[in-house]
C-alpha cells in the first residue's frame, strides 16, 4: 500500500461549477438508478480538474451529500486510488515511470533531469510554483519506455537531454508535443517493421 | 512468421486510420447482423471451437466463460464488463486496441452482449489512459451515431449502451471483482470466489468479464470460423496474440504473432536482437512482472503459449515479454518489481499487505549486499506464506517473481550476501550472539 496523506491547509469550502455539475449529472445517468455511487470516481476526478488537480476533504463532503452516500465512503475511496491527489500538485504534474522496464530502459535520467528542473524532492512545488513531479507505477507504455506523464499526455522514448528540453519548454508555459521522441510511430520496431509491410508502404 | 492476411489487428501501427469507415474498410461491422443471427448457441460454439482463451492473463477459455452465464434473463439485467486496467508491468497491448482498434472492440461488445444477454457494457479503463480512452469514446459516439450501438443495434434487434468507466491508478483493480468493486464506487478490494460474478457480479447481477484482447479478437473468429482460429498455434493454445517486447532489446515493440511462437524469434526477428548481442541476454520475464523468470539457457528453444510456459514454471500471462541482458543486475530488476508489488497491495489480506513490504526491503538489502546468508531461506518462506493465502491472486502475482529470482539466481544472491551475523560480524552485540560459538571462534 501507498502512503496517502490529504494536506494539511484546507479550503472550507467547494461547490461544483456550472459545468462540472453538468458534466456530473452526465456521468451519473449511466449508472442505473439507485446506483448513483459508481460515479464517485468520476466526480472525484470532475472536482480535481476544477481545483487546480487536487481535492480537498470539502470536495469530499460535498461528493458524499451530492450522490447521497457517507463521506467516509468518498474519503475512503479518495485515499485508496493513486491517481486522486491529496494535496495541491502543479498545474503541470509530471509523472516518472520507473518500474522495471523503464528502469532497465535508464529511467533514472529522466528522475534525475525533474531533480535538476523543477525541484530536489517528489512532490515539492518548483521555484515559480507551475510544476511538480513524482515517480509513479507502471503507466503501461512499456515499449516506449523510459516515458512520463504529464497531465494527460504521454511523452515517450525519452533520454535525460530531450527530458530536459521538455521541461524547459513546460517551465516556459508552453506545452510540449506528446507521443514518441524517437520519431517512430506508435508502438512500432523502428526501422526493422517485418510485418503489414504492404499497408506501410500503401 | 504469421502471415499478414491472419493478422486479426491490422491497424495495430495505425497505418489505416481508427475511424469507423477505415475499420469498415477493413471488415469491422460488415455482417454483425447475419453473425447474431445465427444464434446465441451457434456464437459461443464456435469461440469454444476457436479455443480462444482469455488474453488478460489467466487464460480461462472463453466460450466456457460465456456459458456460465444463466440461459435465462430472470429478474436481474445481465452484464457485460470489458477490462482494460492495464497495469501489469511489461504490457501494453490493450491501449493500441484501445486507441487504434476501437470498432473491432465495440463490435465485440456487441456479439459478447448478445450472447451473454446482457444490454448494458462497462468498459472499464485505466485512468491513466485518459487520452485513449478519449479515442474509444469518439469510437463509441461514431457508433452511436451510425445505429451500429443502441437501440437494434447494427439491425441485430439487440438493443446495447456501452459507457466507460475509468480508474483511477490502482493495479488491484485488473482483478475481476476488484474491478466490479471499483465500478460499484467502493475501494477496488477483491471480493471472495464462489459465488463467480458470472452469477453474482456487478450490482449482485450475473456479470461476464473479458479482457479488451479477448472480446477484439471476437468478430473476427465468428467471420473466418473458429477452426481457421484453432489452425494457429498449437492444441488449447491456439490463435493469434499480441506481444509486447521491452527492456533490454534492439527494438521494442508490440506485435502480433501465432501462439506458440518460438521466444527467440520474437526477440531477434521482430525486436531486432538483444541489446549486446544474444550471448548478452541474462534473462526474461515472459508475461508481465508478475510470472517467473525464465534465465537464458532455456530461452534458447523456449516457445510462447500457455501450457509450454506453464510447464517451465512460469506463464504466459499478458504475454509482456521484458528482456533483461546482463548489463542489469537481476537482483534489482527483481527489488523494483518488489516494491511495485509493495506500492499495489491493496491492503485486504495480511500476508499480502505486509509481505510484499517485506520482500521489497529483504531484496533491496540483497541488492545492495547487506542481507545474511540465512535471509535467501527467509525470504522464499515469506513467498510461500503470501502464495495462496490470500482472497484474490496479487498474491501469487507478488511472490512468483521472487520465487523465480530464488530459483535461477540464488547463486547471484549468495555471491553477493555471505555476511554471517551471528559470528564474524557482530561481535560487539552480545545479546545477538551466541557466546559458546563466540568462544570456538576466538
Amino acid at each position: 500500500m501507498s502512503l496517502r496523506r490529504p494536506a494539511k491547509e484546507q479550503p472550507e469550502h467547494f461547490e461544483f461549477n456550472s459545468s462540472s455539475l453538468a458534466a456530473a449529472n452526465n456521468i451519473i445517468s449511466k449508472y442505473p438508478k439507485g446506483k448513483q455511487q459508481s460515479a464517485v470516481m468520476a466526480l472525484l476526478y470532475i472536482a480535481q480538474k476544477q481545483n487546480n488537480n487536487w481535492i480537498p476533504l470539502a470536495a469530499m463532503k460535498y461528493i458524499g451529500k451530492f450522490l447521497d452516500m457517507p463521506y467516509i465512503k468518498v474519503y475512503e475511496v479518495a485515499t485508496f486510488y493513486t491517481m486522486y491527489n491529496l494535496a495541491p500538485v502543479g498545474k503541470y504534474f509530471i509523472q516518472v515511470c520507473t518500474t522495471t522496464p523503464c528502469m532497465i530502459r535508464g529511467a533514472h535520467q529522466l528522475v534525475e533531469a525533474c531533480k535538476e528542473k523543477i525541484s530536489e524532492n517528489e512532490t515539492e512545488l518548483s521555484n515559480d510554483k507551475s510544476c511538480s513531479w513524482m515517480e509513479v507505477e507502471c503507466l503501461g507504455a512499456c515499449v516506449n519506455a523510459p516515458m512520463m506523464q504529464i497531465n494527460d499526455d504521454y511523452y515517450e522514448d525519452l533520454d535525460k537531454e530531450k527530458t530536459l528540453k521538455i521541461l524547459d519548454k513546460i517551465l516556459n508555459g508552453e506545452t510540449p508535443k506528446p507521443g514518441s521522441y524517437r520519431g517512430r510511430i506508435n508502438n512500432e520496431p523502428e526501422n526493422n517493421r517485418k510485418t503489414l509491410l504492404d499497408l506501410k508502404n500503401a | 512468421m504469421l502471415k499478414d492476411q491472419d493478422r486479426i489487428f491490422q491497424n495495430l501501427y495505425n497505418d489505416l486510420g481508427s475511424d469507423v469507415v477505415s475499420s469498415q474498410k477493413r471488415g469491422d461491422w460488415v455482417n454483425t447482423k447475419e453473425l447474431t443471427n445465427k444464434g446465441r448457441d451457434w456464437i459461443i460454439n464456435e469461440i469454444k471451437e476457436s479455443q480462444l482463451r482469455g488474453r488478460g492473463g489467466a487464460g480461462f477459455p472463453t466460450g466456457l466463460k460465456w456459458s456460465f452465464a444463466p440461459k435465462e434473463v430472470g429478474s436481474r439485467p445481465h452484464y457485460l464488463v470489458i477490462n482494460g486496467d492495464e497495469s501489469e508491468p511489461g504490457t501494453c497491448k490493450d491501449r493500441d486496441i484501445l486507441r487504434f482498434e476501437p470498432h473491432k472492440l465495440i463490435e465485440g461488445c456487441l456479439i459478447a452482449s448478445y450472447a451473454v444477454q446482457a444490454h448494458v457494457c462497462y468498459i472499464y479503463i485505466r485512468g491513466e489512459y485518459f487520452i485513449d480512452g478519449q479515442k474509444l469514446q469518439a469510437a463509441i459516439d461514431e457508433a452511436y451515431n451510425k445505429n451500429l450501438i443502441g437501440k437494434n443495434a447494427a439491425g441485430t434487434g439487440w438493443d446495447l449502451d456501452i459507457y466507460i468507466h475509468y480508474g483511477a491508478g490502482a493495479y488491484i483493480c485488473g482483478e475481476e471483482t476488484a474491478l466490479l468493486e471499483s465500478i460499484e464506487g467502493k475501494k477496488g478490494q477483491p471480493r471472495l470466489k464462489p459465488p463467480f460474478p458470472a452469477l453474482i457480479g456487478l450490482y449482485g447481477c450475473p456479470t461476464i468479464i473479458n479482457n479488451v484482447e479477448t472480446i477484439a479478437v471476437v468478430p473476427t473468429i465468428l467471420r473466418r470460423g473458429g477452426k481457421w482460429f484453432a489452425s494457429l498455434g498449437r492444441e488449447k493454445n491456439t490463435g493469434t496474440k499480441i506481444f509486447c517486447i521491452s527492456g533490454n532489446v534492439n527494438n521494442p515493440c508490440n506485435v502480433e504473432e501465432e501462439m506458440n511462437i518460438p521466444l527467440k524469434e520474437l526477440i531477434e526477428v521482430h525486436a531486432g536482437g538483444v541489446i549486446g548481442g544474444w550471448d548478452n541476454l541474462q534473462a526474461v520475464i515472459p508475461g508481465g512482472s508478475s510470472m517467473p523468470l525464465i534465465p537464458k539457457e532455456k530461452c534458447e528453444t523456449l516457445t510462447m503459449d500457455f501450457d509450454s510456459l506453464v510447464a517451465e514454471k512460469s506463464g504466459l500471462g499478458t504475454a509482456g515479454v521484458v528482456v533483461i541482458n546482463k548489463d542489469q543486475d537481476i537482483i534489482k530488476c527483481m527489488a523494483r518489481i518488489a516494491r511495485f508489488y509493495k506500492h499495489e497491495s491493496c491492503g485486504q489480506c495480511t500476508p499480502c499487505r505486509e509481505g510484499s513490504g517485506w520482500m521489497w526491503r529483504m531484496l533491496e538489502r540483497m541488492a545492495k549486499g547487506e542481507a545474511s546468508r540465512d535471509e535467501i531461506d527467509m525470504l522464499g518462506d515469506v513467498t510461500n506464506q503470501i502464495a495462496g493465502h490470500t482472497i484474490c491472486a496479487f498474491g501469487e502475482g507478488s511472490s512468483w517473481p521472487v520465487q523465480g529470482l530464488l530459483r535461477h539466481f540464488s547463486k547471484e544472491i549468495k555471491k553477493r550476501n555471505k555476511f554471517d551475523p551471528i559470528i564474524k560480524e557482530r561481535k560487539d552485540i552480545p545479546y545477538l550472539v551466541d557466546q559458546h560459538l563466540l568462544d570456538k571462534n576466538a
